[in-house]
């Protein structure tokens, strides 16, 4: 590299067919995304919907933001910073998925289904979900 | 240096030099925006996994049709940035120029139709926190609007208070309210199934809903106006192969509101 360039000497140029299919794939995408809630695939569903966003914005980045033809630091800044969100994810939740979840009776209704029935029998402090409470 | 380009900076050694730099900065301010939307993410993985049963019940009430359409005119919008870019980088003026316009309209289509959704919410009071109150604003909506709430948790010592800190979900009548013989309401298209019991709680699904597409909208308002800054700076014929660094700039900007709003759609609209 001279010292005294002036133009921009490393400019790369996506081609137009590069960024349409691109495109394409995207859009493509959208679809299936939304194509996988018409079947029921349980717990899987959450994966498979982060998996597919993911796919496209991997693509978004390599071509779109021009990562692919980058120099590598700045994809190093990206994925630092996914890095990071992904570490603050994973650090609340092990604290919050380590609860009992019926610390609090009724709080948590949609988890705490079959725990909240064996506690709810051993006390008349615990009425079942539902029932009218004595203050109404 | 013999010659001196007008956008060369005296601190720099050379043009790519400078074009690189700026990149560089642009990117640190990306991983930023990365971290204040992963701060929501996590809000929302946590409140998703403690509570699914809000998030399964309240995802009824979003207008899928109207989100996936957000999508594509995001992701078409994302294309015409790309292309722009492209056309700056080969000095094409006029294809710059009607590629931002193009772009622009893009935006200005998805904050229309995210306006007709918030308008919905606003109408139906599906909001945030102690505003959450469908059964006042919806009198079509029927019985079972009205949130059934289960018993007030006992406040045996040592149990804590913990419950008592939250607000009642909304000040219906709870008592009166018939639990087991809610009748049937017209089934509405944004609606949740009427067999399904609305949980406690369910405000918490419109404050993280509202924070997230809230804060993704005000990053498109902002694209907006760095688009039209581009825009007019396009117009003047400002740009060419020697200088194009504000619009892939204000590209890769534009490419993150983008890709933030990828991962929001299945997760707020396309709940199972």
């Amino acid at each position: 590299m001279s010292h005294d360039d002036q133009g921009q000497a490393h400019v790369h140029v996506v081609p137009a067919l590069v960024l349409l299919r691109v495109w394409g794939a995207l859009l493509a995408l959208t679809f299936v995304t939304v194509a996988v809630t018409w079947v029921n695939l349980g717990p899987l569903s959450v994966p498979v919907a982060i998996g597919i966003a993911t796919v496209k914005a991997i693509l978004v980045a390599l071509f779109f933001m021009h990562l692919k033809y980058d120099r590598p630091f700045n994809a190093v800044v990206l994925v630092a910073s996914i890095f990071f969100v992904i570490l603050f994810l994973g650090l609340a939740l092990l604290d919050t998925l380590h609860y009992r979840d019926d610390l609090i009776p009724g709080y948590a209704p949609g988890i705490a289904a079959p725990a909240a029935e064996t506690v709810a029998p051993a006390g008349d402090a615990a009425p079942a979900p539902g029932a009218p409470a004595p203050g109404h | 240096m013999a010659r001196h380009s007008t956008h060369l900076a005296h601190h720099f050694d050379n043009a790519t030099q400078q074009f690189e730099s700026s990149k560089l900065g642009m990117w640190l301010f990306l991983a930023t925006e990365i971290l204040l939307f992963g701060g929501l993410f996590v809000a929302y993985t946590v409140y998703r996994a403690n509570h699914p049963e809000i998030f399964v019940y309240a995802h009824h009430f979003l207008d899928k049709t109207l989100g996936g359409i957000n999508t594509l005119v995001l992701i078409c919008s994302s294309l015409t940035m790309a292309l722009a870019v492209r056309a700056a980088q080969l000095g094409q003026r006029q294809r710059t120029v009607t590629l931002l316009a193009v772009t622009l309209l893009c935006a200005f289509a998805f904050l229309g139709i995210k306006y007709v959704e918030y308008k919905a919410k606003w109408e139906h009071g599906l909001l945030w926190g102690r505003h959450y109150q469908p059964a006042l604003h919806d009198a079509s909506a029927g019985a079972h609007q009205v949130p059934v709430l289960p018993a007030a948790p006992p406040q045996a010592a040592g149990d804590g208070s913990e419950a008592s800190l939250i607000a009642p979900a909304a000040p219906a009548p709870v008592g009166l309210a018939p639990q087991a013989t809610a009748p049937a309401p017209p089934a509405g298209k944004h609606e949740p199934p009427a067999d399904l019991a609305a949980p406690k709680n369910v405000h918490i699904f419109f404050g993280i809903y509202f924070a997230m597409t809230g804060l993704h909208g005000i990053h498109v308002l902002a694209g907006m106006i760095a688009i039209t800054w581009i825009l007019r700076r396009a117009r003047r014929g400002e740009f060419g192969p020697e200088y194009y660094t504000p619009v892939d700039l204000v590209g890769l900007y534009w490419h993150l509101v983008d890709l933030i709003w990828i991962y929001l759609f299945p997760l707020l609209y396309l709940i199972k």
